[in-house]
């Protein structure tokens, strides 16, 4: 998948858990959690949600990949290449 | 004849403003059902009924306000006939209801802890047509019958412009706010201010390597897919639940008639609400629940409270709670006992730290545990052994 599509995609997938959320403000860098405010449920669900429309397998040692939006368009881009 | 009331749903809400009929006069109704929806400081509340009876009269109109203890609806039991001019006049009419914008006074008490059967289905939720968060708001601000619109949305879901659209043909009428943290914040304020002056807390904390517990967990959560993955938090909620299957000292309700220890463990669980606010609404009997079903219950819990769409049974009857602060919140809770309730768990964020494992110092994740107990019930040596109790019990996170 192109950057930007995935990067689309997180949005729209945070947006859905922190709905309230400023996303373009949020540096590339910030820890989401802290960021977005993200419990470990959000996180969970945020998982989940990439799983199933990019069909691709995030084990929990993977998690850390993904607590950034900068880390997370990297670490997806990557799993998507086909 | 019975009735049907307005529930306590917990010590810090008076009065709730009935947005929502999900029963009509004629329908039989069974324990379990959710007959209607009050607009709380804690969002949408499903009201269930347990008992069953066939639904005689609505008594309060949609939009009106009204204090615990109010009767809802009028009940008769399934051989009791209906006098024939009511149903008559009745059929035609969309929304019968007893005009009285004041309802009565109720008399001072506290819901006592409702027995029902083992878990809710979720299914029930299905029945009727669903209602987005924003659309019930504005229904809710304009006092508007959700019942009588068309849904747009997906699976036939009313959303917002589904409401806007019903409007415009409607006449508007003036309703009271719904959903509002600074109206949840003075709650809060209010029953932590009667716990502070009635209960004498005392507080105890605990360290618990958490080490061995991370580690199933992640052996437990390798092979599946995400949705199916466990949280630690699930694993602390059973350590929770078993160690206070010995220990009935810690759940129950304190009442004017002194302590009632409850044969079952319904634990408040504290989740917080985006905004601002918290709510700790009970998984019931968490004791009989494995930890996939634990997980599910939690997930469903969370997904309502964010949505604001939780049941009258979740807040009234929660016997102890807990609250965990997660992997970035800080490392001890000293926590506020919920009345009527004699005791709260906190459970800070799990971190690596220097421990002494035999006679040499390793890293471990390590979490403290705390408890704020009532004296008045129990006092520090017991409260120990509880916290040695869940310890012990998070130590062996794979046994029943």
């Amino acid at each position: 998948m192109k950057l930007d599509e995935i990067k689309q995609l997180l949005f729209e997938e945070l947006g859905n858990l922190a709905p309230e959320a400023d996303l373009a403000t949020v540096p590339p860098d910030a820890d989401l959690r802290e960021a977005v405010d993200l419990d470990s449920m959000d996180f969970l669900n945020f998982v989940i949600a990439l799983h199933k429309r990019l069909g691709i397998d995030i084990p929990e040692d993977d998690y850390a990949e993904l607590r950034t939006i900068g880390r997370a368009v990297d670490y997806l881009t990557a799993k998507t290449k086909t | 004849m019975g009735e049907f009331v307005m529930p306590s749903l917990g010590a810090d809400m008076e009065a709730g403003i009935l947005v929502e009929w999900l029963k009509r006069p004629g329908d039989s109704v069974k324990r379990g059902d959710i007959v209607a929806v009050v607009e709380t400081d804690k969002g949408a509340i499903e009201v269930e009924i347990f008992e069953e009876a066939i639904i005689d009269r609505l008594l309060v109109d949609i939009g009106t306000k009204v204090p615990v203890g109010t009767p809802l609806a009028s009940l008769r039991t399934m051989s009791q006939p209906v006098p024939v001019a009511r149903v008559a006049a009745e059929l035609p009419a969309a929304t019968p209801a007893r005009k009285e914008q004041v309802a009565p006074s109720p008399p001072e008490a506290i819901a006592p802890p409702a027995a029902k059967p083992l878990g809710v289905p979720p299914a029930s939720l299905a029945r009727r047509p669903r209602v987005s968060p924003a659309a019930r708001r504005i229904a809710l601000e304009r006092g508007m019958d959700l019942s009588k619109i068309v849904g747009g949305g997906p699976d036939g879901a009313v959303i917002s412009t589904d409401v806007e659209r019903a409007a415009v043909t409607a006449k508007p009428q003036p309703a009271e706010r719904g959903i509002d943290l600074a109206a949840m914040r003075r709650a809060i304020g209010a029953a932590m201010a009667r716990s502070k002056r009635e209960i004498p807390h005392y507080y105890l904390s605990r360290p618990i390597d958490l080490t061995e517990a991370t580690a199933w967990l992640q052996a437990a959560n390798a092979g599946r897919p995400p949705a199916e993955r466990l949280l630690p938090q699930v694993l602390v909620l059973r350590a929770v639940a078993t160690a206070l299957r010995g220990r009935p000292g810690f759940n129950g309700f304190y009442t004017a008639d002194g302590f009632q220890p409850s044969e079952r463990i319904h634990i408040g669980t504290a989740v917080a609400i985006r905004g601002g606010g918290l709510v700790a609404p009970a998984i019931h009997d968490v004791d009989r629940l494995t930890l996939d079903e634990l997980m599910g219950r939690l997930r469903d819990l969370v997904a309502r409270v964010r949505a604001g769409t939780l049941r009258s049974s979740e807040l009234s009857d929660p016997t102890v709670t807990m609250s965990s602060l997660g992997e970035r919140g800080a490392d001890v809770l000293f926590g506020v006992i919920y009345p009527p309730q004699v005791a709260i768990l906190g459970f800070g964020a799990p971190a690596l730290r220097p421990w002494i494992v035999g006679s040499a110092v390793a890293p471990r994740t390590i979490m403290t545990a705390s408890l704020a107990g009532d004296h008045r019930v129990t006092d520090g040596h017991a409260g120990s052994l509880l916290l040695a109790d869940i310890d012990r019990f998070l130590q062996q996170p794979g046994k029943p």
